[in-house]
């Protein structure tokens, strides 16, 4: 069976996970740096299976099954939680977050 | 038993005082009154169980698991200060009657919980259970100054309860080393004060303990330069909060010095003695100065109490007969002096509404009988001979000489400073024209005569016959120097009975 | 004997229902019992005195109370009587009385009548306690009580603030010296263990000897005390500012007895003085240069009452020469004549500005000689008793004995001789201005009012006193009276040699040339001396003498100042300063680190990211 070598589909997650790291760094918007994260998790949950299908184990599987149930329990708070700044600041602005600075 | 209804019948007159809050604002005050009234024959019937040197005891489990145990003990030194407690608080309920209108449950709460807290310390002979009512003690005092205090009162009462509390917590830790040390060195861990007053201890640890001890005590007394909360916290404090600072809860510091510091750590006492008769000649001449410079009154005899209480560390690590005694004595004659001069200013700024001294003045034509007071406490805070003030300063200055010629001679400066800053402050408020806006006022009232002559009084009856204290007093004075430096107890003068007749420890 | 202790009591009784009834009593009934009491505890003294001297006893002790006992420090509160306090005792009630009598008319009207006799009736209770304690500690109560009661009347018209500084400023002053006092009490008690005077007294004669350090730093210290009271060099200068209070307060405090009270306890502990020959060397030399200094300034004053001060200062000089070269006897003599005298110049001085409307200055009275005989010739008698003119007056018999003594003694001695020659001529001449000034020449103020019998008898009585008061005691050559000596005999059993007589012929000369030189000058050249006298370059100097030597400049700029500017440096409490520091620190670093939490996410996150990347690349590298 013709399989990607192991290096490019690490270097793919972590290309994907730089992504997301810059995009949560970079964009402003929350519903930006909330995708971003989504990302972020995806590339971890790739390295996952990329390292259960080399090891021929499925403990990695399982632990992206976790993470995809954990990104959607993320994403449904998160979302609330946006819903909520957008009500009580009436912008997306992470930036306009800042009530709790010291 | 006697002696754990004298704790029990504050602290329960103080809950009924904030039980009886409410739409009457004199029942919380004749509560704590009868409260403290009624602990008076208690005291009494408390000394007629002589044990040994002790006039009372009272031992009861609390948690023996840990080894603590409620120990109470009366002897001449803690009588005299509980009585002085009594007295003091009694006068601090009468002197609020007009000042504090607001929360009057809450207040007097606040103040028999420090009463209790007090009397507690001056009894209890378990350690934990001393630093327990250490802290009793304090709390309500913080409350007292942050909610019914003058205007930079939250400032003054973080201040207050930072250095209580960081001295507490050396205190803590000292008090903990020591009955580790003890576990180990004899396998029960205990807090039991006779049994750790014997612990064999190697020379540095007995040091470190003794420091942590020493510098609690150092604070709460203000002894330079541990001072700087007491100007900030009397000035600011209600006038009951500054007398009842000033006379009773500056000396549980030199009480714990005696009873703890000196008692359990005989030998680093002794060795530590001179810095700390050096420190205490700089406090007496340190506070006298920064008194000359205060424009506040109150500031003025914040400082002044500084100077006083100098005498007494110094009284007390010059370890002879005359010097002990002398500072136990001023122990109670400041309490007396410097709380009848905090009176006065109370009542002064009651009428006046300022305590700046460039504001009064002329105040002698308006109120003769309250500066005619007034000026009675300030010479017997001056230390005039006759008056009390003068009593325990020369029985220390005359023992601390016998030890060493300079610091008595350097300490005996402070006579000249303490008459220019009194005087000062006395003329500033008395002398001179009256201003316009004083004219008028009404001197004392009767309840305020009924506060102030009994302590000036004293201060007289103490300075004629001061034998009516040293007789009690001394034979726990002489116990003290026979366990620290019995040299000294003869040092001075060979031949000669130190301690009275049948007081044997 | 038992009735000894009522002649302090009584004072004190009075003065204690004084104070009790404040303003209460009608000004009669204050005057009875603020004069009454005194009176009466002069009657019991009188009566004292010659059960006592016809009594077999050298001295008697009364016991009242032990006052402390803590191991061997045990004083008691104990009365002492032998001769020489026996004469303080005398000297202190009778002098005590005549001068309250007067103070009833003179303090007449005043708002503080009756706190006025209560304090004066304290001080003579503190002052009869000073004279007859038999422990030094008693006696350091009663040396602070009259310090206090000084204090109290100086300050009397407190509403002037000027008043008040004269009254801290003396009791400051004194309280130096008392410091010193008090430390000379520590070191009796530590190393005689005892402070009861007479056990005192023979201890040091035998545990120390003569010249040894104890003996001499116990005498220095006790001789501060004695010269801050005393008012001399250099604790001199709070008695002029002190004539601040009422006239008969500087009478009575000011000259006849609580200024003497240091030459008193020099004479009481004078055993002790002679074991420390160079203490009782600086006795002499301060007496002398005291004498020289206040003669001078009293020479260029312009208040009635500064001269008389300054005089006073100068006569105590006179006393502590005396003690200087061992005349005992011969200084408790001039105390006690001073007493008459200068209670009398007081009084007289005090009966002139009581009808002047409160005029103080010489300058503008002038003519009184007429129109206030009672006040001049008292004025007069005390003068010349100051003056010692021969014969007639006490002063000069006192003055004698003290001059003469200083001769016998030769050596040094002769130097203090010359310096008390050289004042018994300024004295003579200081005094004479006054008087020729103020009694003399054109009438400047009109004097108002008339004297009631209450200031006629004290006058009389003192001025009787001040010129017969003199013949206890007499030189060899002028009769050889020795009763004074004879009494003190006890306490002072060595007399000094008698003086030639061409010396006393030479005192008495001096002495009259001083009174002609004041004649010619203040009275036959008169305006034109004294306009000389104003001229810049003579002025000058005049002013740095009657500023007394510009001794008070000297200490402000010396102790006074620096003292208070350390006083105000301080003012915030520089150990407070630290503290305050810990809690700015605390404050300031608070405030840098709370300007990381930005509250923003992205920032967060970028921290967070970087510390990862930091975090891998260290694991990764190690």
């Amino acid at each position: 069976m013709m399989t990607a070598p192991l290096q490019h589909a690490l270097y793919l997650a972590i290309f994907l996970f730089a992504l997301g790291v810059t995009g949560v760094l970079v964009r402003r918007n929350l519903l930006f740096i909330l995708m971003s994260i989504e990302i972020m998790l995806n590339a971890a949950g790739l390295a996952f299976i990329t390292a259960a299908a080399r090891w021929g184990q499925a403990d990695g599987q399982v632990m992206f099954l976790f993470i995809l149930s954990l990104a959607a329990a993320e994403v449904s708070v998160g979302l609330a939680l946006i819903i909520r700044i957008r009500h009580r600041l009436t912008t997306l602005d992470a930036d306009a977050a800042n009530l709790m600075q010291g | 038993m006697m002696l754990l209804w004298l704790i029990l019948i504050p602290f329960l007159g103080g809950i009924l005082a904030w039980a009886f809050r409410g739409p009457h604002a004199d029942a919380p005050r004749w509560v704590s009154i009868a409260a403290l009234a009624l602990d008076l024959p208690v005291l009494a019937l408390a000394c007629r169980a002589p044990s040994g040197a002790w006039l009372g005891r009272l031992n009861l489990p609390w948690i023996p698991q840990l080894g603590i145990n409620f120990e109470l003990g009366l002897d001449g030194l803690s009588l005299l200060l509980v009585l002085l407690t009594l007295l003091l608080g009694i006068v601090s309920v009468i002197i609020s009657w007009t000042e504090i209108t607001e929360r009057t449950g809450f207040f007097h709460f606040n103040l028999m919980m420090s009463l209790t807290g007090t009397i507690a310390v001056f009894l209890a002979l378990d350690l934990f259970l001393f630093f327990f009512a250490w802290e009793v003690m304090l709390v309500p005092m913080y409350f007292l100054i942050a909610l019914w205090g003058h205007e930079r009162r939250i400032y003054a009462a973080i201040k207050f309860f930072l250095f209580t509390q960081g001295s507490g917590l050396l205190m803590l830790v000292a008090i903990l080393a020591l009955a580790f040390v003890h576990q180990a060195k004899t396998g029960v861990f205990t807090f039991d004060y006779f049994a750790l007053l014997g612990t064999p201890m190697a020379w540095s640890t007995e040091f470190w303990i003794m420091l942590g001890f020493f510098i609690a005590f150092a604070v709460k007394l203000a002894a330079v330069p541990f001072h700087s909360w007491l100007p900030d916290a009397h000035t600011e404090a209600p006038t009951a909060g500054s007398v009842l600072l000033a006379a009773v809860l500056l000396k549980v510091g030199a009480y714990g010095l005696i009873r703890f510091n000196m008692a359990l750590f005989p030998e680093a006492s002794k060795h530590f003695a001179t810095p700390i008769m050096v420190l205490a000649v700089i406090g007496i001449v340190y506070g006298a100065v920064c008194a000359i410079g205060q424009r506040d009154v109150k500031r003025l005899v914040a400082y002044s109490s500084v100077s006083h209480l100098g005498f007494v560390v110094l009284g007390l690590f010059a370890l002879t007969q005359q010097a002990v005694t002398g500072g136990v004595l001023q122990m109670v004659n400041h309490g007396l002096a410097t709380g009848a001069l905090f009176l006065l200013v109370g009542m002064v700024y009651d009428r006046t509404h300022t305590r700046q001294l460039d504001q009064l003045g002329g105040l002698a034509s308006v109120m003769p009988w309250l500066l005619g007071f007034f000026l009675f406490a300030v010479f017997a805070s001056a230390g005039l001979p006759g008056l009390n003030g003068f009593v325990g300063e020369f029985l220390v200055i005359v023992g601390t000489f016998a030890i060493s010629h300079w610091l008595g001679a350097v300490a005996s400066i402070a006579v000249v400073l303490g008459a220019i800053y009194l005087l000062w402050s006395y003329q500033r408020v008395a002398y001179g024209s009256v201003r316009d806006e004083h004219r008028g006022l009404r001197d004392v009232s009767a309840r305020e005569v009924m506060v102030i002559v009994p302590v000036l009084a004293l201060l007289l009856v103490f300075g004629v016959y001061p034998r009516l204290m040293t007789d009690s007093v001394d034979p726990a004075t002489a116990r003290v120097i026979e366990h620290v430096a019995p040299d000294h107890a003869t040092d001075v003068v060979p031949g000669v009975e130190v301690a009275e007749p049948g007081s044997g420890a | 004997m038992a009735f000894l202790v009522l002649v302090p009591l009584l004072p004190l009784l009075g003065s204690a229902l004084l104070i009790l009834s404040e303003g209460r009593l009608p000004p009669r009934l204050v005057a009875l019992v603020g004069v009454g009491s005194v009176a009466l505890s002069a009657v019991i003294a009188t009566w004292l005195a010659i059960a006592f001297l016809t009594g077999p006893d050298q001295h008697v002790t009364l016991t009242l109370w032990q006052w402390v006992r803590i191991g061997a420090f045990a004083p008691t509160v104990s009365l002492y009587l032998d001769p020489l306090s026996l004469v303080m005792m005398l000297v202190v009630t009778i002098i005590g009385s005549l001068i309250l009598l007067y103070a009833v008319d003179f303090m007449a009207g005043d708002e503080g009548y009756s706190r006025f006799f209560a304090y004066m009736d304290l001080f003579v209770a503190a002052m009869l306690l000073l004279v007859l304690a038999g422990d030094l500690l008693a006696l350091y109560v009663g040396w602070e009580g009259v310090g206090l009661c000084s204090y109290l009347l100086i300050g009397f018209w407190y509403q002037d603030p000027a008043n008040g500084l004269a009254a801290r400023k003396a009791f400051i002053v004194t309280r130096i010296g008392d410091t010193g006092f008090m430390l000379g009490l520590f070191l009796i008690f530590t190393q005689l263990h005892t402070l009861q005077i007479q056990p005192v007294l023979a201890q040091a004669q035998t545990s120390w000897h003569v010249g040894s350090l104890a003996a001499t730093l116990a005498a220095a210290l006790l001789l501060t005390g004695a010269i801050g009271k005393s008012a001399q060099v250099p604790l001199q200068t709070w008695l002029p500012d002190a004539m601040a209070g009422p006239t008969p307060v500087s009478a009575l405090i000011h000259a006849a007895t609580m200024v003497t009270a240091g030459v008193y306890l020099i004479a009481r502990t004078h055993t002790l003085f002679a074991l420390a020959p160079v203490v009782l060397a600086a006795v002499g030399v301060i007496g002398t240069i005291t004498l020289l200094i206040a003669a001078f300034a009293a020479l260029n004053q312009s208040d009635i009452k500064r001269i008389l001060a300054y005089s006073t200062i100068s006569q105590i000089g006179y006393m502590f020469l005396a003690l200087g070269v061992g005349a005992w006897s011969a200084a408790v003599f001039h105390l006690m004549v001073h007493a008459f005298f200068k209670a009398l110049l007081f009084l007289a001085a005090g009966a002139i500005t009581m009808r002047l409307h409160h005029e103080h200055n010489i300058f503008r009275m002038g003519g009184l000689a007429k129109r206030l005989p009672l006040a001049f010739w008292s004025f007069l008698i005390g003068s010349a008793s100051l003056a010692a003119l021969p014969l007639i007056t006490a002063g000069f018999y006192s003055k004698d004995a003290i001059l003469s003594a200083a001769w016998a003694q030769g050596g040094g001695a002769l130097l203090l001789w010359l310096g008390g020659i050289v004042t018994a001529f300024v004295t003579a001449l200081y005094i004479f201005r006054a008087v020729f000034i103020v009694f003399f020449g054109p009438a400047k103020t009109e004097p108002s009012g008339r004297y009631s019998w209450r200031v006629a008898v004290p006058l009389t009585l003192l001025s009787v006193l001040a010129l017969i008061g003199g013949l206890v005691e007499t030189p060899p050559a002028l009769g050889g009276i020795t009763l004074f000596s004879r009494l003190l005999a006890p306490v002072f059993p060595n007399a000094p040699p008698p003086a030639p007589v061409a010396l006393i012929l030479f005192t008495a000369f001096i002495s009259l040339l001083g009174l002609g030189l004041a004649y010619a000058l203040y009275w036959q050249i008169g305006p034109r001396f004294i306009a000389w006298s104003n001229s810049p370059a003579i002025a000058a100097w005049r002013r740095f003498f009657a500023e007394g030597w510009a001794f008070d400049a000297l200490y402000h700029r010396l102790v006074v100042a620096p003292f208070l500017a350390l006083v105000r440096a301080n003012r915030g409490d520089f150990i407070d300063q630290f503290y305050t520091g810990i809690a700015w620190t605390c404050r300031w670093l608070h405030q840098r680190l709370g300007a990381l939490q930005t509250g923003r996410i992205r920032w967060y996150a970028s921290w967070i990211a970087a510390g990862s990347v930091v975090t891998i690349a260290v694991a990764v590298l190690r």
